[in-house]
């Protein structure tokens, strides 16, 4: 209890968080690292996942992709690519490594969440004479949102925590907090940085869950009651879907 | 070895490395792969009762799910730095956030394996006299090991791949070896570290998988399973998002 109490008392002290190496200018590393990274990650991962749903040729890659990500430790590429030539250009190894550790999950999410739109539903649009990009945009697209919207999420979630491990590698983030709490053995030092990290996490995963509940298109459907759903198995999602 | 040897001139590649320090290779991989194994084993044994629990009280269900939930959200370097101070640093501090990990990839994939099992199976059985234990171990449990080993395998992989980041308090396995050599410029360390932690969870994912089919041998044989499985393949759906960080 006394970590909790000396680790609160550090979260209180307001030189900590003011100035150069501050809680505040790590925090805004942190959020600013991981936008630019979720935006860049976006504008690749979704209009090739739109492309490969609506043609139907996505599936067995994204799911390669997908255990592919998992099985490669991300603190092993990020010191890779900082030995690497591209690691004496500043930010780019981190950026790199971080977009590179959320686009799994996105394309995956959204190009399973587009070809798996009800084949009835497709084929009536279909009779009913939509193009091709109408098909995508008023049927699949729409469909496919809570998947899609999932993506994003654990995308985002995953940025923070990637962002994270910027720290033990000399970047900066929340991250460095927790490890220059660990070099001067401070540990009230380590466990802020881990709260701020940790809150920062939720708080992305929730402000997300949120936007999703509000934007879905199909909310004022009636819906299905929520079950488990297996990871790994036809039908799994993220666990941030749970009820 | 004639001219230069590859270990001075720091190349990605290097022989002599593997030969010189072996023993010290070795090590980290015998530390990475037990770390990993003792964390999935124990977050196996806490799922499971847990999901009966969840399964049993509908209203304990929600608080189960949703907590795993929160967990698995957290970051590992955070996790690990959590709890350092209640755990110290030692190799508990790795395994129990592993631990914690893992429970939400199992609970979750028990509830749903359990939850397929046809109503008809379990009527059978009770018509047939099985008690509840031997309805759960004898008929529940068997029809659930698909999607049990699919959660086992998600979480072998995925902890493999976090063991890395316990460096953090020194007991990363392989990550030891990635995290020094960043220090010391040590590009074949580095390489070959990460290389061994990827086939590690290669191996593993490989193993689990023969272990799966030897486990539901009715899974394997049949004209109708052998058609489904490549397609179950292609249409698998995602999984939960990576836990790499």
């Amino acid at each position: 209890m006394d970590a909790v109490v000396q680790a609160w008392t550090w979260l209180t002290t307001a030189a900590n968080w003011a100035g150069p190496g501050g809680a505040w200018q790590r925090l805004a590393e942190h959020v600013q690292l991981s936008l630019v990274c979720l935006v860049l990650t976006c504008l690749i991962a979704l209009p090739a996942a739109l492309w490969l749903g609506h043609t139907g040729r996505g599936g067995a890659l994204a799911v390669n992709v997908s255990n592919a990500g998992r099985a490669v430790p991300t603190l092993a590429v990020l010191v890779l690519l900082m030995l690497t030539p591209l690691g004496r250009q500043g930010e780019l190894p981190t950026v790199v490594a971080l977009v590179l550790f959320a686009l799994p999950p996105l394309l995956t999410n959204a190009c399973v969440g587009i070809s798996e739109a009800d084949p009835a539903v497709v084929e009536a649009a279909r009779g009913m004479g939509m193009s091709g990009a109408q098909l995508l945009w008023r049927v699949e697209l729409p469909l496919g949102f809570a998947l899609i919207m999932a993506g994003i999420r654990s995308a985002a979630v995953q940025l923070v925590a990637t962002a994270t491990l910027t720290g033990p590698v000399g970047g900066g983030g929340l991250g460095r907090i927790i490890t220059a709490g660990f070099n001067t053995y401070d540990t009230p030092k380590v466990v802020a940085g881990a709260v701020l990290v940790a809150a920062l996490a939720l708080l992305v995963e929730a402000s997300l869950a949120a936007a999703q509940w509000l934007c879905d298109p199909l909310r004022r459907r009636p819906r299905q009651p929520a079950r488990a759903n297996p990871a790994g198995t036809r039908g799994g999602a993220v666990p941030a879907e749970a009820a | 070895m004639n001219g230069r040897s590859c270990l001075t001139a720091n190349e990605w590649i290097c022989g002599e490395y593997l030969r010189t320090r072996s023993q010290e290779l070795t090590d980290a991989t015998l530390q990475h792969v037990w770390i990993a194994a003792l964390s999935v084993v124990i977050a196996l044994l806490v799922a499971f009762p847990l999901a009966l629990f969840a399964r049993r009280r509908e209203r304990w269900r929600g608080p189960v799910l949703g907590l795993t939930t929160i967990l698995y959200t957290v970051p590992s370097l955070a996790m690990f730095a959590l709890l350092m101070p209640l755990l110290g640093v030692s190799a508990s501090v790795v395994v129990t956030g592993l631990v914690l990990y893992s429970l939400t990839l199992l609970v979750r994939n028990i509830l749903a394996g359990l939850e397929s099992v046809p109503e008809e199976a379990r009527e059978a059985a009770r018509g047939m006299g099985y008690g509840p234990l031997r309805l759960l171990f004898g008929v529940e449990l068997p029809l659930a090991l698909p999607a049990l080993m699919a959660g086992v395998r998600i979480a072998a992989v995925s902890a493999i791949s976090l063991t890395t980041v316990g460096a953090l308090v020194d007991y990363g396995g392989l990550g030891n070896l990635v995290l020094g050599g960043l220090d010391s410029y040590f590009k074949a360390q580095v390489l070959t570290a990460s290389v061994l932690c990827v086939l590690l969870a290669v191996a593993a994912d490989l193993l689990l998988l023969g272990v799966q089919g030897l486990l539901t041998p009715w899974a394997r044989t049949g004209a109708r399973a052998r058609r489904r499985w490549p397609v179950r393949l292609w249409r698998a759906a995602p999984g939960p998002a990576a836990k790499a960080g």
